[in-house]
């Protein structure tokens, strides 16, 4: 473990950006760490409506059902630090504009919801962005088995998650395992940007 | 022959193994897979023909869904 003062980690976090892809249970809890941290800008896209069922596990109020996810992250945020620049598209990510909306960032954070979009960005990546880190979230469903989520990594890939409970009816998404890996995500994200 | 397999040595018989043959051996059937021989991403189309040799690097990452 490397050890840094809070003023050396803020001093360093300030001029770094990371790319937040998809603002749902991982995207939302993920941001507000990495902004708490003392990140200096975000880009989060997605392309998504709060709604009610995602107050269970995402980073939302009651009063931002009804609102673009990507407007009310960028509010959240304002409310912890309004230092933390916020830059926000409203849209769906695809593989030809991830490597655009991404390509000044220092590391990239996947948090899709679904497996055809996580391999998207990952194969996205390494064509496009080969140099980039990308950290992503894969197996978060269910409760429990905390001993069971740890993180994989596969070059510049880095894997957060127990890599096998898929979300279904009887293994839903919920709270505290979806915001152990967008922690364990925010972390592997400062260990990259603080080497 | 010997390679790394999601960072663990696996041995074969083998020479060489096509990505489809070494998915096949460890019965890797997942459907979201990721793919890189030495860091180079390898596309589904090319798992016939990519071949892996001795002291290559495989990555197989399995997705899947919930975040």
């Amino acid at each position: 473990m490397r050890h840094l003062s809070k003023e050396q980690i803020r001093q360093q976090l300030k001029n770094k950006t990371v790319g937040i892809a998809g603002a749902g249970g991982l995207g939302s809890n993920c941001a507000v760490a990495l902004a708490r941290a003392g990140v200096g800008k975000l880009v989060i896209a997605d392309f998504d409506v709060v709604s009610r069922d995602n107050l269970d596990r995402q980073y939302y109020f009651l009063y931002h059902v009804g609102q673009k996810k990507v407007y009310s992250l960028k509010e959240i945020i304002a409310g912890i630090d309004p230092s933390v620049t916020v830059e926000i598209h409203d849209l769906m990510l695809d593989k030809n504009n991830i490597p655009l909306l991404f390509r000044s960032c220092d590391v990239v954070v996947e948090a899709f919801d679904q497996a055809p979009m996580k391999q998207m960005i990952a194969e996205t990546m390494l064509e496009k962005l080969p140099g980039k880190f990308l950290v992503m979230g894969n197996g978060v469903a269910g409760f429990g088995g905390n001993n069971a989520i740890r993180t994989r990594q596969a070059g510049k890939i880095y894997i957060c998650g127990d890599g096998e409970s898929e979300i279904s009816e009887s293994l839903p998404p919920l709270a505290p395992r979806v915001g152990i890996v967008a922690g364990m995500q925010a972390n592997q994200v400062l260990e990259l940007l603080l080497k | 022959m010997k390679i790394k397999l999601n960072n663990r040595e696996e041995q074969f018989e083998h020479n060489h193994l096509t990505v489809a043959d070494l998915l096949d051996k460890k019965k890797f059937s997942f459907k979201m897979l990721v793919v890189k021989i030495n860091n180079r991403l390898v596309k589904k189309q090319e798992y016939d023909k990519a071949t892996i040799s001795d002291g290559d690097e495989v990555s197989v990452i399995h997705l899947i869904s919930g975040g």
